[in-house]
């Protein structure tokens, strides 16, 4: 079971992941994108971070419903929206119970990553997060372990595709040969599942 | 046609000065005299380019005048956030609605219509009737 101090521990595991890599996020948004997303996301999960300590959501669904709704305000880029919206679903799907089932987690986690297609219309192979995330959703059914290594192929995946969303879409061609920054900051929220679990190669979340 | 059951109109663009100046063209193009509310939501709330939450739903309850609210967006965040605002949360006053239109001459064609006493139905629909103005 899941209780409320794993979603905790995810976001603040994510948070951790971002503020480490978002020099290296910034530098593939500068290839393709506006060279903002690190520096972007930085901002949403620092104000997340401070807004879970700042009032304890006592639910999984609390928790995550809360942390959207922080990168909604906070991030100012098209990020924002997006990781707000597949979290916000996230949460709302877990209910009010104080534990959910890996399985309802993974449900729910699901409809979050469906949330986000609808919003920006994207599919998957448009060289976005959705490419990292999707897999992903399929792997939790197995092991945080094994989604978090789908989420990274998924997102070394986006190098050859041609981006068909976003900034990036305006490149054409030239978007070819680049990793998508979304994908690879969606990748470091699949890993930060499985260090909230507190293992290194699999778990059971 | 009374005032206080006119459309609010909405602008957000990814930069500030973009909102406020459509805003300012909107408005000089739409009357001479009182035109319906109207707002500008660019960029973020420190001025930088992006979209603020925060602006957005200032915007949008400063203009509402209990007829709704119609929000015209520009590019990338801007569409995305609105979407997201408008699909959950409660940021947003009720009779909310995006527009799917050309920036510039969407909101001209809103504000004009707006101003004319329309509907949110009526309103939308001139806006988006802007797509259809070919310049070439």
């Amino acid at each position: 079971m899941l209780d409320t101090d794993f979603f905790r521990r995810w976001m603040a595991a994510t948070a951790a992941a971002v503020d480490r890599e978002a020099s290296r996020l910034t530098e593939l948004d500068a290839a393709i994108g506006d060279a903002d997303h690190g520096s972007n996301m930085q901002r949403g999960f620092t104000a997340v971070t401070a807004a879970l300590e700042r009032e304890s959501p006592a639910t999984p669904g609390a928790v995550l419903t809360l942390a959207g709704r922080q990168l909604i305000s906070t991030v100012g880029g098209a990020s924002g929206p997006l990781y707000g919206t597949l979290l916000r679903r996230t949460g709302k799907a877990l209910g009010d119970e104080p534990e959910v089932t890996d399985g309802r987690f993974a449900d729910a986690l699901e409809a979050g990553v469906e949330a986000v297609a609808q919003l920006g219309g994207a599919k998957a192979g448009d060289k976005t997060m959705l490419d990292a995330l999707l897999p992903a959703v399929g792997a939790l059914r197995s092991s945080a372990g094994a989604a978090r290594d789908a989420a990274l192929a998924g997102a070394l995946a986006t190098v050859p595709l041609q981006a068909r969303k976003g900034r990036a879409s305006y490149l054409g061609e030239r978007s070819i040969g680049h990793q998508d920054p979304g994908a690879t900051s969606a990748a470091l929220l699949v890993a930060a599942l499985v260090e909230a679990a507190g293992t290194s190669g699999g778990g059971d979340a | 046609m009374s005032e206080e059951q006119q459309v609010g109109i909405v602008l957000v663009s990814h930069s500030g000065p973009v909102a406020e100046t459509v805003a300012e063209l909107a408005r000089g193009l739409a009357a001479g005299g009182a035109t319906a509310p109207v707002a500008a939501a660019g960029g973020t709330s420190a001025g930088g380019l992006g979209t603020s939450v925060e602006l957005i739903a200032g915007a949008a309850r400063s203009v509402d005048r209990g007829a709704g609210v119609a929000l015209l967006v520009d590019l990338g965040s801007a569409v995305l956030t609105v979407k997201a605002m408008l699909a959950e949360g409660d940021e947003l006053p009720p009779g909310s609605r995006l527009v799917d239109a050309p920036f510039v001459e969407g909101a001209v064609a809103a504000l004009v219509t707006a101003s004319a006493g329309g509907d949110l139905d009526t309103v939308e629909a001139a806006a988006a009737d802007a797509y259809g103005y070919r310049k070439v």
